[in-house]
């Protein structure tokens, strides 16, 4: 071992013993997770497999009740209020404030993040930009299609300049042009830098954008790695849907948790 | 600023690329959220003013039939004044309790549609969220200040024109109401469907309502109802708007202080129930 200690940056997201409850249901059962710096890393599972659970417990929305869970390095049990700053988050729900603009949807978040008042317009106008949406800034949001909806949330998510976003079912319910356009601006973020934590129970999905992919299970994570390493690990011609399936069993039959179940298609049922 | 994470590694404390903006001082946070809320509200009442109208009606009617028709009768004892002078301030604070008492259910809809998850994963303490909408609830109730007033006037009631009371007089109505909203949202971390919470605001808004000095003296209340009377907030509410309105012997030290103070509990109560919502 050399005297000099190398310089190891902290991961953009780690978990580590991570185990939570609901009533005698283990949601959670010891969840070790490693997202590294600038990578886009996906969170595969069946419905009631214990994802959006981690992800809740990652932007302080549960508790941390056993293990530790940290962005980048920073605990969010210790330290809740800044651990928020870092994080972009989008909920699997269709979660723009129809009653509310384009505009005055990421605006509000701006404010929530305490972004200096001489900086706010500049930034709301930059992420509307990005997320091409300048053109319907002034609209109410209850007039956008589920595509738009979800690159305006991604904006109110990015008006904070986020580290990492984290997004639950980015593009659940999306027709394929919706999908695409979501997919190419998370592309172009990754690009820019920012670390995305992403769950999906879409093997397409995970293949075109994720750098690396975890497979969690009834609360566990079963398995890690890029998805040519996954598939090379099952045979010569498997596909990620076959890992999914080696992995998961015939659990989609059983379709996880009711309330999962039901949230999910109360999200493709409002996106049309 | 060199910020390092408590609990974070070395290697992490080390690297300053990834240490969060700075934080606003906290003192600074819960005028900035009260802020946000009460702006997002006006935004969404200058998008859709319907409301606004149909909010009024409730208590136009309280004071065009209810209150004219009681005038004629003189059989409830006012100290003096006409029965629709007195009712005036109970109407003014009844509309508030009405427009609060359900503002829940548009924080169980947050709730459905995600908006309350991305509100708590901002930096916002859980006790200047549920202020920022307790406020944003009473911005609403404001409005059907204005309205109640003018008709007021239109019927010859006889109130102040003082500005400074007129302000205070506003202040107790967003008092009242906030506090009311802070009840609303605890009521929705419990019930947590938008069903219960009309069923069970339904429920408590007559018995806020009569069980106060809205409509009539304490003095001809039962003792029972007197006791409640007491403990309601809303007749403190009532006292300090006729006091501010009317002239009415009262102590507003009192009554502002019962205010903020339930305001307080309020506030501190909702907050610890309401992230039971996206749990």
């Amino acid at each position: 071992m050399s005297g000099e200690a190398a310089f190891v940056p902290a991961p953009a997201v780690e978990c580590s013993g991570l185990r939570y409850r609901f009533g005698d249901h283990v949601a959670v059962d010891g969840v070790d997770l490693d997202v590294r710096t600038g990578e886009m890393f996906g969170l595969l599972g069946p419905n009631g497999a214990g994802k959006t659970t981690t992800i809740r417990i990652l932007t302080t929305l549960l508790p941390v009740v056993e293990g530790a869970a940290r962005i980048f390095g920073l605990d969010v049990s210790e330290a809740p209020m800044q651990a928020r700053r870092l994080v972009g988050y989008v909920p699997q729900q269709l979660s723009a404030d129809g009653q509310l603009s384009g505009r005055e949807n990421v605006s509000m978040f701006a404010r929530l993040f305490d972004v200096p008042r001489r900086e706010r317009p500049y930034r709301v106008e930059e992420v509307l930009a990005a997320m091409n949406l300048e053109d319907a800034a002034d609209r109410l949001a209850n007039t956008y299609s589920g595509g738009m909806v979800r690159r305006l949330e991604l904006a109110q998510a990015l008006v904070n300049q986020p580290r990492v976003l984290i997004l639950d079912e980015p593009t659940i319910g999306l027709d394929p042009v919706g999908r695409d356009t979501v997919w190419d601006r998370l592309r172009a973020l990754q690009a820019e830098g920012i670390t995305v934590l992403l769950t999906t129970h879409y093997m397409e999905e995970a293949e075109e954008l994720c750098n690396r992919v975890s497979l969690m299970h009834r609360g566990r994570i079963r398995a890690v790695g890029t998805p040519a390493e996954l598939e090379a690990g099952l045979g010569p011609e498997a596909t990620l849907d076959h890992v999914f399936r080696h992995y998961a069993g015939d659990s989609l039959e059983e379709g996880g948790e009711l309330r999962d179940v039901r949230s999910t298609r109360r999200v493709a049922r409002r996106l049309g | 600023m060199t910020f390092v994470a408590p609990g974070a590694s070395p290697a992490a404390s080390a690297d300053a690329a990834f240490a969060p903006p700075p934080a606003p001082p906290a003192w600074r946070w819960l005028g900035s959220r009260i802020a946000t809320f009460c702006l997002v509200e006006i935004q969404k009442i200058r998008h859709d003013r319907t409301e606004l109208v149909t909010r009024a009606i409730q208590p136009a009617l309280w004071l065009l039939i209810f209150g004219t028709t009681f005038n004629r009768l003189h059989v409830i004892p006012t100290g003096g004044i006409d029965y629709l002078d007195f009712l005036t301030p109970g109407i003014l604070a009844q509309s508030g309790l009405f427009v609060a008492v359900f503002y829940g259910i548009q924080v169980i809809w947050e709730r459905d549609a995600g908006v309350l998850a991305k509100l708590l994963v901002t930096p916002t303490p859980r006790a200047a969220l549920v202020t920022g909408k307790a406020f944003a609830a009473s911005i609403r109730a404001f409005s059907q200040v204005i309205v109640i007033l003018v008709l007021a006037r239109i019927l010859g009631v006889d109130f102040t024109t003082n500005p400074l009371r007129l302000l205070a007089a506003a202040l107790a109505v967003v008092l009242g109401s906030a506090f009311f909203a802070t009840l609303s949202l605890s009521i929705a971390g419990l019930a947590m469907t938008r069903e219960r919470l009309m069923g069970i605001g339904q429920a408590i808004t007559m018995p806020l309502f009569f069980g106060s000095n809205a409509l009539y003296p304490v003095d001809l209340m039962p003792a029972w109802l007197r006791a409640f009377s007491v403990i309601n907030p809303l007749s403190y509410e009532v006292n300090a708007l006729r006091r501010l309105l009317l002239g009415t012997p009262g102590n507003l030290l009192v009554d502002f202080g019962v205010l903020l103070f339930a305001l307080v509990l309020g506030v501190t109560v909702a907050a610890a129930i309401l992230p039971r919502l996206v749990r």
